[in-house]
């Protein structure tokens, strides 16, 4: 008996299922710089295109010369909106609904915006052109601030009727994109005007810009001869890119193949689709050459895609005793010139309305104002889903000024208002419905971890000390505790550009027990190769290391909707747990033919079916798929194959209680972050490694975003962190130590109970960095400074506060 | 983030590279380790025509130290300085400034003569050359002359080095007693917000020397003349502290940028200059 229990327990370890600290199998090529992107790609006869930008953030375009440019020896073509207009390509549809001009059409509207498009025979003359192509700007007057813009007579998008609707509805200014609420209004008011407590506070979530390692690109090759586009490219999501291609270029979809090779990260930053990939399309077209244009960092840093930007307008009210009772939230969200957010059609402002957070809050209403500004578009879900962040760094700053306001312990009013489990399903009043949770477990274990008690101790000492002055560094606790929806989405109300949200598996079990299996998403790093063949192994019994997953070729992939939102594992994941349970399922009958017994007689036993009772009689999954090819068994089907498209029922909701003790130097607004203590509930661990990698990455963004990173621009519209010595990107230096804790509670309508962990991190980090720095302050009466805590504005917020007298 | 075409030169002695400056003029630029010049090239900020390299040319690199008197080659990177045994002894705040430049890549490239030659206010260098009253070693076709650093820099880029001449060493007295070099900065591999580089003489309690420069306050480095005199004598007290420091302050002009307002840095560059002089003292 005891073999055969070792035996088992081998097995189970050769199949390096779920559960198991799997090495990522990505990390070879990676780790030796074998890794094939985009950049990588070198076709022949290949040439390569630059961008004139506008070095004006609102300005008329008079005239465009190009003939010195042209004149250049090595330069092929120099596209404008001229040339891209009778294709009807200078302007393209946005994923926000608006349309977006892909070079300047008559004026520009930001700085760095797309002018005109060089192309040569290489990258270096194609630069030295971008210096010779003449244009004649006037001058226009600038509007950065959106509460200006609202307001403002200056006409931004003169290409919009007045008084015209939106994709969102009536649009009230030639500035305003969309007013989008939810929630009821009347009765929140209601409440918060007979409250006995009410906090109110404006939080900003300043501009800033997901940045990924790689930036964005794409080589396009149109083959005249057989009418074929070949488009590589940074995608997070390739499918949609084709279908996007197709019906704006007229090409037939089949004769598109689109390809995401190997991406250097993306953070919503390589969802959207940009003028570069339209340029290159049109310039291969139009060459007959194959075009490769990647974008330098400074070009990604100021046109591509920034996140975030939301004012957002809180009011909270609650009993005396602490028990919340109503919010309110009126969020002004600036798009910058056109609205190219990467939301699902449906919410022009994302899933803001789970900023009730953790919090059982009996009525609500947000309501978000869209405004167009002169800087650059974009909106993008920078490592979470659609603009949960900012919901979370709301809820969580709005929690911290009630505490203050009820001069009550932060922890203790969490405590109080959180859901409690046997509320689950929860039905938020702002329409959400939360699948599972247990907030107050994970919450205790989070303050008895970083010994909660002790730190207040600790700090109200260290105030006095510093009244005394014996020191001149307070501490700050910064607690957060964040519910995330991921998982977009349910088809019945999510889509992109109308295609369901829904995502994809095919499985094929090779005769001698090996598979490949292909999905609609993309890993970018979230290490996707290693993971879902864990999901494959234990739903399937053949081993992890015996799967290749494939992803990103929309020629060989099924149909998806691609990889953000922390949507892979929630969606594709299911779409993968059910294509292996539909392998198991024909497996079960073929092992029961070859044990001559009936279909219910046999068992799923880790990597094989074993007659119920004798575990002794059985046949492993490598016999059952050589039989499947190899054996005629009478009515099934030769070969081994499934596919299973996934429509999620609902969102799933990771949560997870965060910690961060900090120590602040009141004279130069230096930090030292002491302890960070990160516990994550994504339900169903899968690998429990490449949780704690994700974590770590996601904290260290976290950590950017609230401690220095930031898109900020001047008076004039310029962009004054174009480079990576201004836009903070931490090093090894800068990063504390993390400690990660887990608790698990499965979501009950995922196959595997999986909810997805990736974003989570940097929606419940931020708040923890953010409210470290303003606990530190708390005895001196903070209530609110905004982001980023960089060191001038630490030591503004002490000399305020009157600190250096 | 593409150069404009430049013509490449490796000259392999000094004769040749001065040759090559005299022929090409405003339009050459010498280049030691690149880790300021080709950023500004490949940013279009600079257009050099002329791009010569320095790496081949003999006689450039060595750190030595000699009676007193230590001397080293412009080509001698950051981790040199840090590596050598002899100097971190000689000279310990050559060590501890070095060690707060950019990263461990970047100082195995970047040298000491292309920090000091170049005149970029934000390098730590300049700053610590005039703390120690380093003199700059230049060639040009007339032959060899020597610049103190606390002459050498000019404005913003603009210093005494002529534009046919080359710096090729840099040489101070072995320093004595206690020092300091204190940097706030935002991240790796940023520029100062503040620095201050502090050397102290001691004899009982009292100080004997003084000598105080700051970096990255001002459009060239500031030695402060006044702040050092207002220690000399003291016992370094919290009184002598306030005093070298409100002089630092009188000399320092910085100007508002993405690290912060004028205000702040004012503020922090007063911290900083504390700390490093209390530093210094105790060590002394």
């Amino acid at each position: 008996m005891k073999d055969e229990v070792d035996n088992r327990e081998e097995r189970v370890a050769n199949l390096k299922g779920m559960g198991c600290a799997r090495k990522r199998v990505e990390d070879v090529r990676f780790t030796q710089g074998k890794g094939n992107y985009v950049d990588d790609i070198k076709l022949p006869g290949m040439l390569h295109g630059d961008f004139v930008r506008s070095p004006y953030a609102h300005a008329r375009v008079k005239s465009i010369n190009i003939d010195a440019a042209m004149a250049l020896d090595g330069v092929v073509a120099v596209l404008t909106a001229k040339d891209l207009e009778p294709l009807s390509l200078h302007w393209m549809p946005t994923l926000a609904g608006d349309k977006q001009m892909v070079l300047a059409d008559g004026k520009v509207l930001f700085q760095g915006q797309e002018v005109a498009f060089v192309v040569a025979r290489d990258r270096y003359v194609a630069a030295d052109a971008v210096e010779l192509v003449e244009v004649d700007y006037e001058e226009l007057p600038v509007l950065i601030d959106p509460f200006e813009a609202i307001k403002s007579d200056t006409v931004l998008r003169e290409d919009l009727e007045d008084g015209a609707d939106g994709a969102h509805g009536p649009r009230r200014h030639h500035n305003h994109i969309f007013l989008w609420e939810e929630g009821d209004k009347a009765a929140t008011e209601e409440v918060i005007d007979s409250a006995e407590v009410v906090a109110e506070e404006m939080v900003y979530y300043h501009r800033t810009h997901p940045c990924p390692l790689e930036t964005c690109g794409a080589v396009a090759s149109m083959d005249k001869v057989n009418g074929k586009l070949t488009l590589y490219g940074t995608f997070q999501a390739p499918h949609v890119v084709r279908t996007v291609a197709s019906l704006l270029s007229g090409i037939e979809e089949h004769n598109i193949r689109v390809v995401s090779p190997d991406i250097g990260g993306g953070f919503g930053n390589k969802v959207g689709v940009y003028p570069g990939y339209v340029c290159s399309i049109v310039a291969s077209i139009v060459t007959g050459q194959p075009v490769k244009w990647v974008e330098d960092r400074m070009e990604n840093l100021m046109a591509t895609a920034f996140a975030r930007d939301y004012w957002m307008k809180g009011k909270i009210s609650a009993t005396k005793g602490g028990k919340i009772t109503g919010l309110h939230c009126h969020v002004t969200a600036d798009h910058g010139a056109f609205d190219a957010c990467a939301d699902p059609t449906k919410y022009p402002a994302g899933f803001f309305h789970i900023c009730t957070g953790s919090y059982d809050i009996p009525v609500a209403y947000v309501g978000v104002d869209g405004v167009y500004t002169n800087k650059a578009p974009g909106g993008v879900a920078y490592r979470c889903s659609f603009r949960v962040t900012e919901a979370a760094y709301f809820i969580e700053r709005m929690i911290e000024v009630l505490a203050m306001e009820l001069n009550m312990d932060a922890a203790e009013l969490r405590r109080i208002n959180f859901i409690r489990k046997d509320q689950f399903p929860y039905q938020s009043a702002l329409g959400w419905e939360y699948d599972s949770g247990d907030y107050h477990t994970a919450w205790d274990k989070a303050l008895s971890s970083v010994g909660y008690d002790d730190l207040r101790r600790e700090q109200a000492e260290r105030v006095e000390a510093f009244k005394r002055g014996e020191t001149r560094k307070l501490m700050g606790v910064g607690l957060s505790f964040f519910t995330e929806i991921v998982g977009a989405g349910p088809v019945k109300n999510c889509d992109i550009l109308g295609m369901g949200m829904f995502d994809s598996c095919e499985i094929r079990i090779h005769p001698t027990g090996s598979a490949i299996a292909r999905l609609g998403t993309i890993s970018q790093g979230q290490g996707h190769a290693t993971t879902f063949a864990q999901i494959l192994a234990t739903e399937t019994g053949i081993p992890a290391d015996s799967i290749t997953i494939e992803e990103g070729d929309t020629d060989t992939a099924p149909y998806g909707l691609g990889t953000y939102g922390s949507r892979s594992t929630p969606v594709a994941g299911a779409a993968t747990a059910l294509a292996g349970r539909k392998i198991r399922a024909k497996a079960q009958m073929i092992a029961a033919y070859l044990l001559e017994v009936h279909d219910d007689d046999v068992e799923f036993d880790v990597d094989r079916f074993v007659l119920k009772g004798a575990p002794e009689r059985f046949k492993t999954m490598k016999e059952i798929a050589y039989a499947a090819y190899n054996q005629a068994i009478p009515g099934i089907e030769p070969g081994l194959e499934a596919v299973s498209y996934y429509d999620p029922p609902n969102m799933t909701y990771p949560f997870g209680a965060y910690v961060c003790v900090m120590d602040v130097d009141v004279d130069t607004g230096t930090t030292d972050i002491r302890q960070f203590y990160a516990l994550d509930d994504c339900g169903t661990r899968i690998n429990p490694m490449v949780i704690e990698g994700q974590v770590h990455g996601g904290l260290t963004e976290a950590l950017a975003i609230a401690m220095g990173q930031e898109i900020a621009y001047d008076d004039l519209g310029n962009c004054k962190t174009g480079t990576l010595m201004d836009f903070f990107i931490p090093t090894a230096w800068e990063t504390p130590n993390y400690v990660t804790d887990h608790t698990e509670t499965p979501s009950p309508h995922h196959p595997i109970g999986a909810k997805g962990v990736g974003e989570s991190p940097n929606v419940g980090g931020v708040p923890a960095f953010s409210n470290a720095v303003h606990d530190a302050f708390r005895a001196f009466g903070l209530r609110q400074a905004h982001m980023p805590h960089d060191h001038w504005r630490i030591w503004k917020i002490a000399n305020d506060l009157g600190l250096h007298d | 983030m593409i150069p404009a075409p430049f013509d490449y030169y490796r000259p392999t002695d000094i004769a040749g590279v001065i040759a090559l400056l005299e022929e090409h003029g405003d339009d050459a630029r010498v280049m030691a380790g690149g880790h300021s010049l080709i950023p500004m090239m490949k940013l279009r900020m600079a257009e050099v025509p002329h791009l010569i390299d320095l790496q081949d040319v003999a006689g450039l690199d060595g750190i030595s130290i000699e009676g007193g008197t230590i001397r080293i080659g412009a080509m001698a990177t950051q981790a040199d300085l840090i590596d050598h045994a002899g100097l971190a002894e000689a000279a310990p705040i050559l060590r501890e400034a070095a060690l707060q430049i950019a990263d461990p890549q970047v100082r195995y490239m970047g040298t000491l003569g292309g920090n000091v030659a170049n005149g970029d206010p934000g390098n730590d260098m300049p700053g610590l050359m005039q703390c120690l009253d380093a003199q700059f070693t230049l060639v040009g076709p007339d032959g060899e002359r020597s610049v103190a650093a606390r002459d050498f820099y000019e404005a913003a880029y603009m210093t005494e080095r002529a534009d046919e001449e080359v710096l090729t060493s840099v040489s101070f007295a072995a320093p004595a007693g206690g020092y300091a070099y204190e940097k706030q900065k935002r991240k790796i591999g940023d520029y100062a917000t503040a620095a201050a580089a502090v050397q102290l003489g001691k004899e009982g309690a009292q100080c004997t020397a003084a000598s105080i420069a700051m970096t990255n306050l001002s459009d060239v480095p500031v030695w402060s003349q006044a702040a050092g005199a207002a220690l000399q004598g003291t016992s370094v007290d919290e009184t002598a502290i306030k005093a070298a420091v409100e002089a630092a302050l009188a000399d320092i002009d910085p100007t508002e940028d993405n690290r912060g307002p004028v205000a702040f840095k004012r503020h922090v560059a007063g911290v900083i200059l504390t700390r490093a002089i209390q530093s210094a003292w105790a060590r002394a």
